[in-house]
């Protein structure tokens, strides 16, 4: 059935049913895990549009969840509910839901929600600041004093971005390149220590040597911080994550344990869509 | 179609070529024209002591601008203080807060200002700052280019912050920051390089006005104490020697033509240079 | 909290602008009281007796435009096409460039070299020129000292042109390039695609930029003061000296003994900015309809 992955070397163009998956055991964690983010009944307007219906879930702690589906089903704007970022956005609408932690998260303040609960967008966008700054940004506006110097170097550390940047904190986010901007987009969310990760795509303007690297770091993050990744990349899904939850047009049609969803999908849609045949 | 028509569209193809070259190029040696002008008849008359004395009593020959040109560093420095802010902060509402309708009242309120000729502008101060007091002052020339640097500093800065992209504003937000925050620590700093050179434009061209400082700096031919008295400015100085009738106030409005146009010219090249480097565009 | 302090001075432009208008109007008030609507079509100005007409200040000011216009359109519109159809696209940049230079010169020096230069070449060549040629015209009859319409409306033109040629070659290079292929596939030569597709697809901006040009050219006042001589009659030569409104307050306006001479003269700002107010919102109406549409308003 599902053979253990050796190693993290990524290899295109496998098929759905050889699909290598990682190596946590199902059934004895499964109940063991604790729930970070209960969602219940969600139902998300862009104005008159409706764009998520009805979307029970509950992300597991410490664990990778990935948010498959093709183009358009809603799994980003979902994602994005997380961290209430559609505030942004005009004229949308959240009905249902949300529990952090068993707390309601319209309940408490968005700008503490946000520093628990933090971003990766799908193309790096660090600040027009030297590396450091970067870093430092999020500390700097929760007030943190002190130890700004160490905090910096540990997140970098986190986000193994840390070797090659160390003599050049000073230099421009700008002079690094594309897989080295997005860790360090990474290093700058995991700055102030999130309990949950949000990762909307992350790797999809990367190679595929900087995408290993980044799924590495997913690895080594997830015994502290809980993620959540909006994936097209079914090979990253199946390799990287613990949990995957399929949506198709706004609503979610099969959520398990990955190793499950992809070798024994329960929903013929699920099916579909894992061996090709749309999206 | 006949081989004559053919050859008669192609001369006209090449007339039309020529000519409109001679037209684009004619007008681009106006420029030329007027600093070189410039440069022949003011360079002879800049010396130490125009920069540095007061001027003659009339009818004397000699003296300098020294009043004038310190006058006119005093007001675009009351100019500065007085329409910058405003400038700045409604930019920041029209791009950042704005609702729909009030920004679209707000815009078309400021671009008619701009369309205002600086002579009503002058009116307009003299009847705010001149009349309540009943004499002129430095501060009521002030308030007039305060008024006149508004409408080209907002839509300057309304331009730059618009040109944010929108994935550095959710970067921040998404760690925490508020709508104000992001704008004051991220947005701002990355559109700053445009927005001070919309500024020193705005400054560039106050500088040069003439019409809205008679009735309200007036002029001074002394130094100018403080905020409440006349003041002398460059622009005005050289309208007053240009129609007097002796020829070396003649030569000395060439002189302050000269400088005048440097500044406003090198603030201008200097400027737009940087913005084109930005690779922006600019609404100024 | 941002959001208030940050509305509070964009409000403060909505202030600032009312409160010109209402200035304006409040403090025009004795001369509107006096003169009414006749305001408008009597000739005299006579501080003395305390009776003022318009009249003159009107004529002056559309007499000059409409000089200025003459010349800086065609001479504007050339050098537009020149560097949006014609040139290439470096040396285009470049020479706009300069010309957004000549816009930042400040209206005092065109006085200058009015005064200088343009005065004295309108009395010893550009005058006996026309005469030569077209002495018989009404509007080129009488003495010619220099000064008068026709030489603020040279220096106007020169300070108008700069404002046509940058707004019409923004409005051509918006033009779709398959419009020009279109034309040039079916044999046209580059002219001929220009003359005949470009332009008049882009000639509602065009017609913007005018606008936008006249509604500069009315309210220019030290650059006309300087050359136009300052003298309130109508004449039909346009070597005649003149008065336009912005020229008549400019020199006036702290002379002005007694309440209803200065009345009248702000009643004249008042004028000027309903003129300037109209012609720019018509400008902006025009180049936006051509970014929008094409050229298909008419």
């Amino acid at each position: 059935m599902a053979s253990a992955s050796q190693g993290n070397s990524p290899t295109a163009g496998q098929i759905a049913r050889q699909i290598t998956v990682s190596e946590k055991t199902p059934a004895a964690s499964e109940k063991e895990t604790s729930v970070r983010f209960e969602i219940s009944d969600l139902n998300f307007y862009y104005g008159s549009k409706q764009a998520v219906f009805g979307l029970n879930l509950k992300i597991p702690k410490n664990k990778v969840t990935a948010l498959i589906g093709p183009s358009g089903c809603g799994k980003s704007t979902f994602l994005r509910t997380l961290n209430r970022m559609n505030e942004t956005i005009r004229n949308t609408r959240v009905v249902g839901k949300i529990l952090l932690d068993g707390q309601d998260i319209l309940q408490i303040d968005v700008v503490k929600l946000r520093r628990r609960v933090g971003m990766v967008f799908q193309r790096p966008n660090p600040f027009p600041k030297s590396i450091y700054d970067n870093v430092a940004y999020g500390l700097r506006i929760n007030g943190y004093s002190g130890r700004l110097n160490d905090l910096v170097e540990h997140s970098l550390k986190r986000a193994a971005l840390w070797d090659e940047v160390k003599d050049a904190l000073h230099k421009s986010a700008f002079a690094l390149s594309g897989g080295q901007q997005q860790r360090l987009c990474i290093a700058r969310a995991l700055a102030v220590d999130p309990e949950v990760l949000l990762m909307d795509e992350p790797c999809s303007a990367l190679d595929p040597v900087t995408t290993a690297k980044i799924e590495e770091l997913m690895f080594q993050l997830k015994d502290s911080c809980t993620m959540a990744i909006v994936t097209h990349n079914m090979q990253q899904a199946a390799r990287a994550s613990d949990f995957t939850a399929f949506m198709l047009d706004g609503k979610l049609i099969e959520h398990n344990e990955t190793s499950q969803l992809f070798t024994t999908p329960q929903d013929p849609r699920t099916e579909a869509y894992i061996t090709g045949r749309f999206g | 179609m006949s081989q004559a028509r053919l050859i008669w569209r192609r001369v006209l193809n090449a007339l039309m070529l020529t000519l409109t070259g001679v037209a684009a190029f004619g007008v681009v040696s106006i420029l030329f024209l007027i600093l070189g002008y410039l440069i022949w008849n003011g360079g002879r008359s800049l010396n130490w002591d125009f920069l540095t004395h007061l001027p003659k009593p009339v009818g004397e020959s000699g003296g300098g601008m020294a009043n004038a040109i310190v006058g006119s560093l005093k007001l675009l420095f009351l100019a500065a203080v007085l329409g910058l802010p405003v400038g700045l902060l409604a930019g920041v509402y029209l791009a950042e807060f704005g609702g729909k309708v009030f920004t679209f009242v707000i815009r078309y309120t400021t671009d008619l200002l701009n369309g205002v000729p600086s002579i009503v502008i002058g009116i307009f101060a003299y009847s705010l700052a001149v009349l309540p007091v009943k004499h002129f002052s430095a501060f009521a020339g002030g308030v007039a280019l305060g008024i006149m640097v508004i409408p080209i500093t907002v839509r300057s800065t309304e331009e730059f912050l618009r040109a944010v992209p929108g994935t550095l504003r959710e970067g921040a937000m998404a760690l925490g920051a508020s709508q104000w925050r992001t704008i004051a620590t991220v947005v701002l700093p990355a559109a700053s390089g445009g927005i001070i050179t919309g500024m020193l434009l705005s400054l560039a061209r106050v500088a040069g006005e003439t019409a809205p400082l008679l009735f309200t700096a007036f002029s001074n031919r002394y130094w100018s104490q403080g905020w409440a008295q006349p003041i002398a400015s460059l622009p005005v100085m050289i309208y007053t020697y240009a129609i007097a009738p002796y020829d070396d106030w003649h030569r000395q409005a060439w002189a302050a033509g000269l400088i005048l146009l440097g500044l406003v010219l090198l603030a201008n090249v200097g400027c737009r240079l940087v913005l084109s480097r930005k690779g922006m565009t600019r609404s100024v | 909290m941002a959001h208030v302090i940050t509305l509070v001075f964009a409000a403060g432009i909505l202030l600032i602008t009312s409160l010109l208008v209402y200035e304006l109007w409040v403090n025009s008030h004795l001369s509107r009281a006096k003169f009414g609507w006749g305001f408008f079509w009597t000739q005299t100005w006579d501080p003395i007796f305390d009776h003022f007409g318009a009249l003159p200040f009107i004529y002056g000011t559309v007499v000059t435009s409409i000089v200025s216009l003459l010349i800086a359109v065609p001479l504007g519109l050339a050098a537009a096409i020149f560097l949006a159809e014609l040139a290439p696209r470096q040396l285009s940049d470049g020479v706009a460039f300069l010309i957004d230079l000549l816009a930042a010169v400040p209206s005092v020096i065109y006085g200058l070299l009015g005064i200088f230069v343009v005065v004295p070449l309108v009395r010893t060549v550009i005058g006996p020129a026309l005469k030569m040629v077209l002495g018989g015209l009404p509007i080129f009859k009488g003495p010619n000292y220099g000064v008068g319409f026709l030489t603020a409306g040279i220096v106007l033109a020169i300070m108008v042109v700069p404002f046509i040629i940058s707004v019409s070659r923004e409005v051509l290079l918006t033009v779709p390039r398959d419009q020009r292929e279109a034309a040039l596939a079916l044999g046209a030569t580059r002219w001929e695609s220009t003359w005949r597709v470009v332009v008049p697809w882009a000639r509602t901006g065009i017609m913007g930029s005018i606008f936008l040009a006249l509604a500069r050219a009315l309210g220019e006042t030290m650059a006309v003061t300087m050359v136009i001589g300052n003298n309130p009659k109508i004449s039909a030569s346009l070597f005649a000296p003149g008065y336009t409104i912005a020229a008549v307050i400019a020199n006036e306006f702290t002379e002005a003994t007694g309440d209803v001479y200065l009345s009248a003269l702000i009643e004249l700002g008042l004028v000027l900015f309903l003129l300037t107010f109209i012609l720019n919102g018509l400008a902006r109406l025009l180049i936006v309809a051509t970014e929008r549409g094409g050229g298909h308003l008419t």
